[in-house]
């Protein structure tokens, strides 16, 4: 069975036919050319295909790319802006936040994801304070970029680059707003 | 393989009539494996992501909050981790960040898998499931009674999850996990506990320790009748809880762990979460950081 669908990949539309069991993975490497997600373990547990899908990080092995029609899908190809990495990318640059690189484009969605998450004031597993702002250490960069392996082992590095991304961090939000008559509540 | 795509919730209820082997799908982070290795094949996929209302969670008359089945888990615990932090800790221990920005409470409870993250802290705080067919209407099932067997629950075929709902928190909560790190591992156990200080009672439940995920009905039981609600925790009372924990569950051997492991292991659990609970009260507090 097959279906007609829009995809807009880093910032232009692709209209393309696909059977329907088509993965958004799939869809952007072997019908659109788009290969810098990468297909490592194909269920979900290396991080190596993250991309943004309308600006959250997933996986796009295990998200069907009909039900992704009239999405936003941006890849780390797709975080260069007029020939200019962006800045996380430059980041794994200068501190040499990888080996032989394959993880690397799911690692940078998944950092870019991560970043926009902590700035939203999401609290992680490892987060002590759940009604205030993140403060990003290692122990919350670890566990925020736990959905991406690396066989080559380059966290240390990546950790690195993510803690030279996010010193300067005077950005702060307050979490989800709650009434004080449901706090009283609780 | 059919691929449906309803806009609407009536679209969804007549085309999983029209097709009962229809397999839902919504954010895919379970189903998607199983199609992608060819384990499963089904009829037909019933994509739900088009359903809107799905994705939604309000606020109710009776105080209870109602959570759309396709609500992710990241926005269970950015928009709804102050009223259900038992549910939002357990949220926070699913797959990987990627996987909870798909990922629902909805899929879980469709899954229901003894393993599934959510499931003891739904038990512990008594949530019922709201589902629905188009022949016969919405059915509540308290969650103690939805789940069935090993990845079996009580949902008929013409039927579809359409939400969970939940009190907020009345008492400080706890969920508590054992695995080998917190990304992308099938818990080895599980355990959630809910204090309900008004009515002088205490939610247990336990997961990936029986063949369903389950109350731990006598240590509750035990806790409404012994626990006295304006003293520090006895260290006997502690004791007599974790045994109970541990007796209601069933646990096998796997690669994931032993049954003795995991006896052992709820107990602790359960004793852990009760005296964090408990210090929790004592102090006026509703939550901290769980481990």
């Amino acid at each position: 069975m097959n279906a007609r669908i829009t995809l807009r990949v880093d910032g232009r539309d692709r209209p393309v036919a696909l059977d329907t069991r088509t993965t958004l993975l799939d869809a952007l490497r072997d019908r659109l050319s788009v290969t810098s997600p990468k297909k490592g373990c194909d269920h979900g547990q290396c991080g190596a295909c993250t991309v943004l899908l309308d600006g959250r990080r997933v996986v796009s092995c295990l998200i069907l790319a009909v039900a992704c029609d009239g999405s936003e899908v941006v890849t780390a190809q797709g975080l260069v802006e007029e020939g200019e990495p962006h800045p996380v990318q430059r980041a794994f640059l200068e501190e040499d936040g990888f080996q032989c690189g394959f993880c690397t484009p799911g690692q940078i969605c998944s950092a870019v994801g991560m970043l926009q998450e902590v700035k939203a004031g999401h609290p992680s597993q490892v987060t002590d304070d759940l009604t205030g702002p993140v403060t990003l250490d290692d122990e919350e960069i670890r566990e925020r970029l736990s959905g991406n392996l690396c066989r080559c082992g380059a966290y240390v590095n990546i950790v690195a680059a993510l803690r030279e991304e996010t010193a300067p961090s005077e950005e702060t939000s307050p979490r989800a707003e709650t009434s004080p008559s449901e706090e009283a509540e609780s | 393989m059919e691929f449906l795509r309803p806009a609407t919730w009536a679209e969804a209820l007549a085309a999983k009539a029209d097709l009962p082997e229809a397999a839902p799908i919504q954010g895919g982070t379970d189903m998607m494996v199983e199609l992608n290795f060819d384990v499963h094949r089904p009829a037909a996929l019933l994509d739900l992501n088009r359903v809107a209302e799905l994705t939604r969670w309000t606020a109710e008359a009776d105080g209870r909050l109602r959570i759309g089945a396709g609500v992710p888990y990241a926005r269970l615990i950015a928009e709804l981790g102050d009223r259900l932090p038992g549910l939002a800790q357990a949220a926070r221990t699913v797959g990987s960040p990627q996987i909870r920005n798909r990922g629902t409470v909805g899929g879980n409870l469709g899954a229901a898998s003894p393993a599934g993250d959510s499931h003891p802290a739904l038990l512990a705080g008594d949530a019922v499931i709201e589902v629905e067919s188009a022949a016969r209407g919405v059915r509540m099932i308290p969650a103690d009674e939805f789940y069935l067997g090993v990845k079996r629950n009580t949902l008929l075929p013409d039927e579809l999850i359409r939400a969970f709902w939940m009190s907020p928190a009345s008492g400080p909560q706890y969920f508590s996990k054992v695995g080998t790190r917190n990304a992308m591992v099938i818990a080895v156990c599980s355990f959630a506990i809910a204090l309900h200080p008004g009515e002088r009672r205490v939610g247990a439940a336990i997961g990936s320790a029986a063949p369903t995920p389950r109350r731990a009905r006598a240590a509750e039981e035990f806790l409404a009748a012994e626990l006295d609600w304006d003293a520090p925790l006895e260290p006997a009372v502690l004791r007599r809880f974790g045994e109970l924990a541990t007796e209601a569950a069933s646990p096998i051997d796997d690669v994931r762990g032993t049954a003795g492991y995991r006896r052992h292991a709820i107990g602790v659990m359960a004793r852990r979460t009760l005296t964090w609970a408990w210090n929790d009260l004592r102090a006026g507090r509703t939550e901290r950081r769980a481990g």
